[in-house]
């Protein structure tokens, strides 16, 4: 689904990438985890288009297609999702002309026809239960006022809004208490299928006990420098990450 | 139609010259057209002109529009009052749908009162033609009739004055509470280059209530000079919701001066809205002479192209315990040119007075120009007073946040400008009215008014399926 080879990139010139190598498969579930200033974010970022970055070097290739000449609203119409580690707050857009926007977009996209309102207002109450929201959000403009807690499941009701292919978790657990961590982490659960795959960017290993990755993968300063299976994750919270430091030196 | 003298030599004349020449050798035909009420002050405004000229008394006032240009061409003026052979309710179909506003035209800058919509208004309201008011209520005329727009205090309001000879007077006795706006469009037409002057009164008497809404539209390809003077009074306790909507062409130009004078806990909430013009100069005065009194001033531009607003505003606290609230937003687009200057001036007696003024505005390109110009003038103790102007672009990190959830670019920064200027509708306190503008707005913003430049104002009200009211 995902081929990331080689990938550097840089922000106001100053490099942080420096050289990934990734592979995502359908179905499965990455975990990228790392020291502050590995360039988790930024990696996030690049796939998803963000302008602030600039690619100098390598290749990303999704689903066939050469994901750096896309632009970013069409990365997000050929599935890829991020969930934002700080959501963006847009005073006087209401959530629900935001998410109608959204959902005609990916529509449009597909050749489909606009949402009915009907169908819209079904499919946001079914969603929006997944994530234990409050209706009332709905009619409040994106994210403002939105507690920590309220911006990640309102991330994630996005998600579950657009089905993406392939889920990007920004720190989406950064800034919950363990209910809101339970209520995201079934939300993202319930999303799962065979034919999707997600990449999830933490610090720490609690998210990775309600989201079971497949893969872990330790980013320092730019580079993957180790890829194990979910005990690297264990390894990782009991340690620390000086030891990866100190050997990748 | 009488062309002004072209043989002047502009280069020695200042451009009031030729209006003053043009009424001297027309005075009889100017007078014989129009009323008393109308008739009386034109002496003395043909002295202020003459003393003070088109710029006014002050110079610094119009440093963002040039009124010498403005007014120097050589427009017609209708002063022999030919009607225009159009009927407004058959080709007009821009109106505000299904809640029963009534609806009156002014054709150019003379009352349409054929095909009047049958009246459903209460009695003890007056709605119409400023020569029938005069008729039917010379005193009352008399009274209000340019005792808010001094001739004195600006060149435009002095040749407004001059030259009108017609206009639209909305009228609310005592106690009277109107449910439903009542809208005037003003309509630009005819083949010819034309000046226009056009006059609105409106007095609402102790309790009374009323919306208006007035537009400015242009059937025309034709290049326009339009000076407006709009006279508000308000008695005790009054409630006023007035709109200005201003959709005209790109060769259209407008001086427009609103007057407000408000008395005790009256309330007044203006808003000023401009989707499409050429140049435009909006003047605001508004009197808090009644203790306990509201304004609301608020506004919106919309501009692209090389359209230029200017909008300059004074609010005066005279008395204690009185409140404004001044909102005025731009979104500048293309060579636009925006200008914002608003003064509020608290009177040494005008205690517990509590204003706010807000100025924000957009500029998507490095080629337009906004010139912000907040002023707050405090000579009492004891008030509360605040203003704030921001000038910038939009939230890039909010655009990103909506392209990564699949909203194309274009429509993304649509949506935010919209939402810009939303605090601004919500001061429009009839929801019809609202949603109205909003449409309107979200038109603006898809390119949709554009075509009103052409002079083909029909097709986009088909465009817009909005229904004739009657």
């Amino acid at each position: 689904m995902l081929e990331i080879k080689n990938l550097h990139a840089e922000i106001n010139g100053k490099e942080i990438l420096k050289g990934i190598n990734l592979t995502v498969k359908e179905g499965e579930t990455h975990a990228i985890m790392g020291p502050n200033g590995s360039g988790k974010s930024t990696l996030s970022s690049v796939l998803v288009g963000d302008p602030k970055f600039k690619v100098t070097q390598g290749t990303i290739t999704y689903n066939g297609k050469n994901l750096l000449e896309l632009e970013p609203e069409d990365r997000s119409r050929e599935g890829i999702f991020l969930s934002f580690q700080y959501p963006v707050e847009i005073p006087g857009v209401s959530m629900v002309n935001f998410m109608r926007a959204a959902v005609n977009a990916h529509r449009e996209y597909n050749g489909e026809q606009p949402v009915s309102a009907t169908d819209f207002l079904r499919l946001t109450r079914q969603k929006r239960k997944l994530l234990e929201l409050d209706g009332k959000l709905a009619s409040r403009s994106v994210n403002e006022g939105f507690s920590g807690g309220e911006k990640k499941r309102n991330e994630i009701f996005q998600m579950a809004m657009l089905e993406p292919k392939l889920a990007i978790l920004d720190e989406t657990d950064s800034g919950l208490d363990i209910d809101a961590l339970r209520i995201v982490a079934n939300g993202v659960n319930k999303l799962k299928t065979p034919q999707n795959a997600a990449i999830v960017i933490t610090h720490y290993q609690r998210l990775l006990d309600y989201i079971k990755p497949d893969i872990v993968h330790v980013l320092y300063n730019g580079q993957i420098v180790k890829t194990d299976g979910p005990e690297l994750a264990q390894l990782l919270e009991k340690n620390g990450y000086d030891w990866i430091k100190s050997e990748f030196k | 139609m009488i062309g002004l003298n072209q043989n002047l030599n502009k280069l020695n004349m200042s451009a009031e010259k030729q209006y003053i020449d043009l009424y001297d050798q027309a005075t009889q035909m100017v007078c014989d057209n129009s009323v008393n009420v109308m008739n009386l002050p034109r002496f003395a405004a043909r002295q202020a002109l003459l003393d003070k000229g088109i710029v006014g008394p002050d110079t610094e006032r119009y440093r963002h529009t040039d009124m010498e240009k403005i007014f120097a061409p050589d427009y017609g003026v209708n002063l022999k009052r030919m009607n225009f052979p159009i009927n407004p309710y058959d080709v007009f179909k821009c109106g505000v749908p299904n809640i029963g506003s009534t609806l009156f035209f002014v054709v150019n800058d003379t009352f349409y009162n054929k095909d009047l919509p049958k009246n459903n208004l209460p009695k003890n309201v007056f709605a119409g033609s400023l020569h029938q008011f005069a008729e039917e209520f010379p005193d009352i005329a008399e009274k209000y009739y340019g005792k808010a727009a001094d001739v004195k205090s600006d060149g435009s309001i002095a040749l407004n004055t001059l030259l009108a000879q017609d206009g639209f007077v909305l009228y609310v006795r005592e106690g009277i509470q109107l449910d439903h706006p009542i809208q005037v469009v003003h309509i630009a037409t005819g083949k010819t280059d034309l000046m226009t002057n056009r006059r609105v009164l409106v007095i609402l008497e102790r309790n009374a209530k009323a919306t208006l809404l007035v537009c400015d539209h242009n059937m025309s390809s034709a290049t326009f000079l339009n000076t407006q003077v709009t006279e508000i009074f308000t008695d005790e306790n009054a409630s006023l919701d007035y709109t200005d909507l201003e959709e005209s062409s790109l060769k259209t130009t407008r001086v427009s001066n609103i007057y407000t004078q408000q008395k005790a806990h009256s309330n007044v909430w203006i808003n000023g809205t401009t989707l499409l013009n050429g140049t435009t100069r909006n003047n605001y005065q508004i009197d808090l002479d009644g203790e306990g009194a509201y304004t609301s001033l608020s506004g919106m531009v919309i501009a692209d192209n090389k359209q230029k607003v200017d909008t300059h505003s004074l609010i005066t606290h005279h008395v204690p315990h009185c409140e404004s609230n001044e909102l005025f937003k731009y979104v500048l687009n293309d060579e636009a040119i925006g200008a914002f200057n608003g003064r509020v001036l608290v009177d040494r007696d005008a205690i517990k007075t509590v204003s706010n003024q807000t100025n924000r505005n957009l500029c998507a390109t490095n080629k337009c120009r906004m010139y912000s110009e907040p002023q707050l003038v405090i000579n009492a103790d004891d008030v509360k007073c605040s203003h704030g102007m921001t000038t910038g672009q939009l939230d890039e990190n909010a655009l990103f946040y909506m392209r990564q959830r699949g909203i194309p670019e274009a429509t993304a920064r649509k949506i935010l400008s919209v939402a810009f200027t939303a605090d601004v509708i919500d001061r429009v306190r009839l929801e019809a009215i609202r949603t109205r503008l909003t449409t309107l707005i979200e038109d603006r913003f898809s390119g949709k008014l554009s075509r009103c430049a052409t002079g083909t104002c029909k097709t986009c009200s088909k465009n817009l399926n909005i229904k004739n009211l009657h």
